[in-house]
């Protein structure tokens, strides 16, 4: 017995468009069996991760809050992993940019009059850090054909721990009582709040630019056919005369410098100063945004979206239905698997064929 | 061994093998409509037919790789049922494909041990493909790799393997397509004794001088149906072409005189390393093309053949700028970009994944090799208006078939892609062109539109050079032909005065002053009975 995938000559564009939406289902039906299993409802277990947190503003905000540096990211490594190249290391880029981004906000600290120039510099510097840093990878590929999925990852350990030591030692705020964080930033070094009280900042309106931007720029411009050419056909990219060894650098920048710029938005929005860690590993999780996207911005703002929410639930989950916070990362390890598997059943007809040996 | 033949029933013994009323739909599509084909024990019949008259498919239906919608196959008179390859191979039917499913880095006797049956020790093994190798003159030392040997020894793998099953029938899917005429000569000797011994041949050709020589019933199919079943060799080359596209062939005007033109194309002493364990080095390449005239480099495949033109369109670049010179420039050092910005244009061999990426539409494909010389990008912002006028003026020009407004490349059939992409150069109006088997696995209708465009833009002043297998159609069209081998080049011989053997025997690597007598196939023992494999 033998299992053989033979593509489909005439794919059906509805099954394209319903295969995300099938695998998210599927998703629901296995994740209600295990709560079941663990003796929860699962009736109630949907009503706190999938409706909850969309039935109120503050847990609305918090739901664009988490998703808007998952899009930015994954948007970023969309063009890398188009052009199948494969950058490891945002959760590193993010990190690099949010402290170098937040170092101008500590050392800006106490500057009289709020300059307007503070925060605009905080997001180009914290950019152009995760962009340098994506380089280092890129380069290493490029130079001398180091795999970039070792570099660009260890890079990331180097990062967080260069994060750490910043926090507690050389920025560590002198007056807060040996905390391991900096100053808080004066408001000239904060994104402003979209909504009065809110947690809403401008950052997921720069995730959501940068969406679009990035949806223009796949679609109408040489770089992004570079990009998609490359992914789809090397060869057919040598013959049109796009070389690797620029694309790859120029794919880690973008990622780099998107997720640099998430980085930033971060600490200049949501937690406003320097800790030892600034991220839950959203550098990790955009991968899985970016495939669950199909690598298409607009999927990925989907994407993103929905991850947020399972997260948000997720702690939902945890005080209502003491429910493991375990559970949220496998459903969301779950409905990747599911959702590359509906895409491999779209694209492909499986034939078992009995008997056949070779 | 000698079967035992059931009753007459209508006319002739029952076939070996038959195949009734055999139709194949996918979906809408017909491939085989309503097929009928006997095939008789100690015969080589031949299977005639374009791209896209079915052949593939009923092939597959023979092979067990394919079940039919309706029609039955027949073994002696008797309905079988072929629902995979293993019940086709237990009847007795094997086949040899035209792509060899070869594992490069393994020797013969381990490629040949991967598809026989388990717990064969390696010694009889080898014992058995030296038994066959004797009987039939297919010689191969067991412990060489793949890679080592040249496209003829790798397709008597193939025919080992097939033979060592005992087969009743072999299919044979254009065999000769990757040959040297010597090498074809040695493998028609091994054919004709397998059908002396009894066995059936289907053979699958578009060389029709081939068929006509070896075969003594031919099938016919167009679009699906049979069209005619004759015998080969009271026809003519012309009227069987002409059954298989239903319409007389175009001739193709023969170029004219002695091109006087300026040298627009020229290597001088152009060596390369090979590029990787596999591939061929250049060595010392030297070359004028004049405009107004086509030249043609003739080779087996694997001779060095990718590896020029991959320095010719600049995507491996020279060692000095001077040994690649296009309309007086050196270009050796210069990318494809800035080759096609001085007006080059190339087409590679192979269609999908080279000169075209299959996933994306036409109009992007007309991007991919265009996007600097036809003004496709502005400012970095593609002018996808500007693309699409492009593909359809190309489409227009050239009579590409396709579904739909701007499908995807890869759903083209071969030959209107290849009418595409020769199209997209041809409609920049090069002043070189540079093409790599400009017709390979291309019908003959398109084949020959393919080439009276190559004609008319040489016609028009182009430096145009053609690198083909196919001698025949470097006859048609080249006015001077050279030959590629081992990765270096001969010097170019005007075609009127060189003949079809003095070119083959250079392609085998032989100097046809030395070699005169011409190959010389294995004496075959004209035995009656089948080999014994054990």
């Amino acid at each position: 017995m033998r299992i053989d995938l033979t593509p489909r000559t005439n794919r059906s564009a509805l099954m394209d468009a319903l295969s995300p939406i099938l695998a998210f289902l599927a998703a629901l039906v296995v994740g209600g069996l295990v709560v079941a299993v663990m003796g929860r409802s699962p009736a109630a277990a949907f009503v706190t991760y999938f409706v909850a947190p969309l039935s109120e503003v503050w847990s609305l905000q918090e739901v664009a809050v988490k998703a808007a540096p998952l899009a930015l990211i994954a948007t970023g490594l969309a063009f890398c992993y188009r052009a199948n190249i494969w950058n490891i290391g945002a959760e590193g880029q993010f990190v690099v940019g949010g402290l170098f981004g937040g170092w101008i906000g500590v050392a800006s600290h106490g500057s009289p009059g709020d300059p307007l120039w503070v925060l605009p510099l905080m997001l180009l510097v914290g950019t152009g850090a995760g962009m340098l840093y994506g380089l280092i990878p890129a380069l290493l590929k490029v130079r001398l054909g180091v795999s970039e999925i070792l570099t660009s990852l260890m890079l990331v350990y180097v990062a967080e721990l260069l994060l750490d030591y910043m926090a507690r030692g050389p920025l560590r705020d002198p007056a807060g009582f040996n905390f391991p964080q900096s100053v808080t930033f004066d408001d000239a070094a904060r994104l402003p709040y979209l909504m009065e009280g809110g947690t809403l900042h401008a950052g997921v309106a720069i995730a959501l630019a940068v969406v679009v931007l990035a949806t223009l720029v796949l679609g109408r411009t040489l770089f992004g056919f570079t990009v998609r050419v490359v992914g789809a056909s090397p060869r057919a990219a040598r013959f049109a005369g796009f070389s690797d060894g620029r694309l790859t650098l120029a794919v880690f920048a973008v990622s780099g410098g998107a997720a640099g710029l998430a980085g930033i938005c971060e600490v200049a929005g949501r937690i406003g100063q320097l800790q030892p860690s600034i991220s839950p590993g959203y550098g990790f999780t955009a991968i899985i945004v970016a495939f669950l996207g199909r690598l298409s911005p607009m999927g990925i703002l989907v994407a993103a979206l929905v991850i947020a929410l399972t997260t948000i639930g997720g702690e939902g989950a945890q005080i209502d239905l003491k429910l493991p916070l375990d559970l949220t990362r496998a459903f969301q390890g779950l409905l990747l698997a599911l959702v590359l598997g509906a895409d491999a059943l779209s694209r492909y007809r499986v034939r078992l064929v009995p008997g056949a040996t070779a | 061994m000698v079967p035992v033949v059931p009753p007459v029933r209508t006319e002739g013994p029952t076939p070996l093998f038959g195949a009734y009323g055999i139709v194949k739909r996918f979906g809408a599509f017909t491939a085989n409509d309503g097929i009928d084909l006997e095939i008789r024990a100690g015969e080589i019949h031949a299977l005639l037919g374009e791209n896209g008259a079915g052949k593939s498919t009923l092939m597959k239906i023979l092979y067990g790789l394919l079940e039919p919608t309706e029609g039955v196959v027949t073994h002696r008179g008797d309905v079988v049922r072929l629902a995979h390859p293993e019940a086709a191979r237990a009847l007795g039917i094997g086949m040899v494909f035209q792509h060899f499913s070869l594992c490069e880095n393994l020797t013969v006797a381990e490629n040949i041990a991967l598809v026989m049956p388990k717990g064969l020790s390696g010694r009889t093994l080898k014992a058995r493909i030296a038994e066959v190798g004797s009987t039939y003159g297919l010689h191969l030392d067991p412990d060489r790799p793949v890679w080592s040997l040249s496209a003829g020894e790798r397709q008597r793998i193939e025919i080992i393997r097939c033979l060592l099953q005992n087969p009743k029938l072999v299919i044979l899917d254009e065999p000769t397509s990757v040959l040297t005429p010597g090498e074809a000569e040695l493998l028609f000797t091994v054919l004709e004794r397998l059908r002396d011994e009894g066995r059936a041949l289907l053979y699958i050709s578009h060389r029709l001088d081939e068929v006509r020589r070896l075969c003594a019933r031919a099938t016919i199919l167009r679009g699906g149906r049979v069209v005619w079943a004759c015998d080969p060799r009271a026809e003519t080359a012309r009227s069987l072409a002409a059954m298989m596209v239903g319409v007389q062939v175009r001739e193709v005007k023969p170029p004219s005189g002695v091109a006087t033109g300026p040298e627009r194309l020229v290597l001088s002493g152009l060596t390369l390393p090979a590029p990787g364990l596999h591939g061929t080095a250049l060595d010392g390449v030297s070359l004028s093309v004049r405009g107004g005239e086509i030249v043609g480099l003739a080779g087996i495949a694997g001779n060095g053949q990718a590896e020029l033109f991959d320095a010719l369109s600049g995507e491996t670049l020279a060692p000095e700028a001077g040994m690649v010179r296009f309309d007086g420039v050196a270009s050796g050092r210069l990318g494809i970009t800035a080759r096609r910005r001085g007006g080059a244009g190339f087409v590679p061999e192979e269609r999908n994944g080279h000169g075209a990426a299959p996933t994306l539409s036409l109009s992007d494909n007309a991007i991919l090799s265009r996007h600097a010389t036809a003004g496709l990008s502005r400012f970095g912002v593609l002018r996808r208006a500007a693309a699409k006028a492009l593909a359809r003026d190309v489409i227009a020009a050239f009579d590409v078939r396709k579904a739909g407004p701007d499908p995807a490349a890869g759903t083209l059939s071969g030959g209107n892609l290849q009418k595409y992409l020769m199209g997209r150069e041809i409609l920049a109006e090069p002043g070189i062109l540079v093409v790599n088997q400009p017709t390979w696995g291309v019908d003959a209708l398109a084949a020959a539109h393919i080439r009276q465009a190559l004609l008319d833009l040489a016609s028009r002043g182009a430096a145009v050079l053609v690198i083909s297998q196919d001698l025949d159609e470097l006859f048609e069209i080249a006015g001077r032909i050279a030959v590629l081998h081992d990765g270096t080049l001969s010097s170019p011989v005007p075609a009127a005065e060189t003949t079809r053997e003095a070119l083959g025997l250079r392609m085998g690597g032989a100097n046809p002053a030395e070699a005169a007598e011409g190959p010389v196939a294995g004496a075959p023992d004209h035995a009656r009975e089948p080999a014994h494999a054990h």
